[in-house]
């Protein structure tokens, strides 16, 4: 029940007087409720839940995220310690 | 899949792993809140990839878990009348009331449906006018503002034939009862990622600075979880008890406010009994009384049900923590997915059912 899911928003429209759109997730579509991200629009991601969108994925905060850890193992790997933290016997 | 499986990268994960075991030099506890970081946890093996000074117990954080059994009974009684059509999401139906539960009541030949969303019980309102159509609405802050919509969009249509099963419970209210409990042996919390998402974390800023603890609001994949884990024993090793964020990319520090706004217009704060637990003082929501005609608990007379809770099932010690799954004497003998005890064998995001799926090992009961 608490499980939400990142989906892509590729279509809006109005139902009922409510902001809805279809969610792609991956390959499967879903209708879900965007009132709680008014300002959301198609080709952004957001985390779906119960069928309501409740965040919109912030792209640049995922980006850092991925850019620090892949620093984090480079730097692993220029001291000659492999990515489960076992020497390699090389380095940089 | 983007932003998940970049999330789910086991190189990553693994150098996150390397700098734990470099962080660490002390045994510390730590709780995830969250039923989806306990199933994410079990399913990845990251209780058992830790080092051996790490301890994870898992929390309460699964609503079809602590949903107390007065509310499952009641649903039982309304679901049980003849001009009703009940809603609920799917995992509510197999959570053993007293003597049954609702999916025997729909195999008793009773309306008993399956929802994804809140708005498909209004919608069914709508194009039933002749029946009351009723939804269960269980959860933590999730899915109360799906549940608040799903009422204001039924004012808004005059629908008099919709109404909620309210029992909503607030994760803080709970982190606190147990961080107050003489039996407490949590040092840090894992903060449940989408709940944060829906309110923020600013409410954690005064549990940490109370309790002594870090709270790391963190999402749900393993890199997540090993990130989250990893602020929290920096901070733990460096005797700090901050609230950081882990889960950037989805959560602010204020919430949703559009969300909250909604959540406050229908909903006000009450005392909940939480399943296994017990009462705790303001930790859930109750329709306000502008919208009563909309609460099935006024609507249907189901107040003067006597319960009757297995004596074997242990659920209520395992939610606070105190104990695993696999120290009950009932695990995968009489409690199994197919013969449940206690909700927590039952919902998909309960501890004793991610103990069962990923088919962990019982351990000596003490």
């Amino acid at each position: 029940m608490c499980l939400g899911i990142p989906g892509k928003v590729v279509e809006i429209f109005e139902e009922g007087g409510l902001k809805m759109g279809h969610i792609d997730y991956g390959g499967t579509q879903n209708k879900a409720c965007l009132e709680y991200v008014p300002e959301i629009e198609i080709g952004q991601y957001t985390i779906i839940h119960a069928g309501f969108a409740i965040s919109i994925i912030d792209e640049m905060e995922a980006q850092q995220s991925w850019d620090a850890w892949r620093e984090m193992a480079e730097a692993a790997a220029r001291e000659g310690i492999d990515l489960f933290g076992e020497e390699t016997g090389a380095s940089a | 899949m983007k932003y998940l499986d970049e999330f789910r990268n086991p190189e990553v994960a693994h150098q996150i792993l390397e700098q734990i075991r470099k962080t660490v030099t002390r045994p510390w506890v730590i709780m995830e809140i969250c039923g989806g970081q306990t199933h994410s946890i079990i399913r990845n093996g990251i209780d058992q990839l830790l080092p051996p000074e790490i301890t994870l117990v898992h929390g309460p954080g699964c609503p079809v878990c602590v949903t107390p059994l007065e509310i499952i009974d009641q649903a039982i009684a309304i679901a049980s009348q003849p001009n009703v059509i009940f809603t609920s999401f799917g995992d509510m139906l197999r959570v053993p009331g007293s003597y049954k539960d609702l999916l025997k009541v729909k195999s008793e030949g009773f309306d008993v449906r399956t929802v994804y969303s809140p708005l498909e019980a209004v919608d069914l309102a709508r194009n039933n006018p002749d029946k009351e159509v009723v939804f269960l609405a269980v959860g933590f802050e999730t899915t109360a503002p799906g549940n608040a919509m799903a009422i204001h969009q039924a004012a808004k249509e005059n629908l008099t034939n919709f109404s909620e099963l309210v029992s909503h419970v607030l994760v803080p209210p709970a982190m606190e009862a147990l961080l107050s409990s003489p039996e407490n042996r949590v040092q840090g919390y894992l903060a449940a990622g989408h709940v944060c998402a829906v309110m923020g974390w600013w409410e954690y800023e005064p549990i940490a600075e109370k309790y002594k603890v870090p709270i790391v609001p963190t999402g749900f994949e393993p890199v997540d979880i090993l990130e989250g884990l990893l602020i929290i024993i920096q901070q733990l090793e460096a005797g700090k008890h901050e609230v950081i964020n882990q889960y950037l990319r989805a959560v602010t520090r204020e919430g949703n406010q559009p969300a909250q706004n909604l959540i406050s217009e229908i909903f006000e704060i009450t005392d909940r009994k939480w399943r296994g637990i017990g009462t705790i003082p303001a930790s859930g929501f109750q329709i306000r009384p502008k919208y009563a005609a909309f609460d099935a608990s006024l609507k249907f007379s189901v107040g003067d049900i006597q319960t009757n809770e297995s004596p074997d099932c242990i659920s209520g010690i395992i939610l606070q923590g105190l104990k695993k799954p696999t120290e009950c004497v009932a695990f995968g003998t009489t409690c199994t997915p197919a013969h449940p005890l206690g909700a927590t064998m039952v919902s998909s995001e309960g501890a004793c059912a991610a103990y069962h799926q990923y088919q962990r090992l019982r351990m000596p009961v003490s």
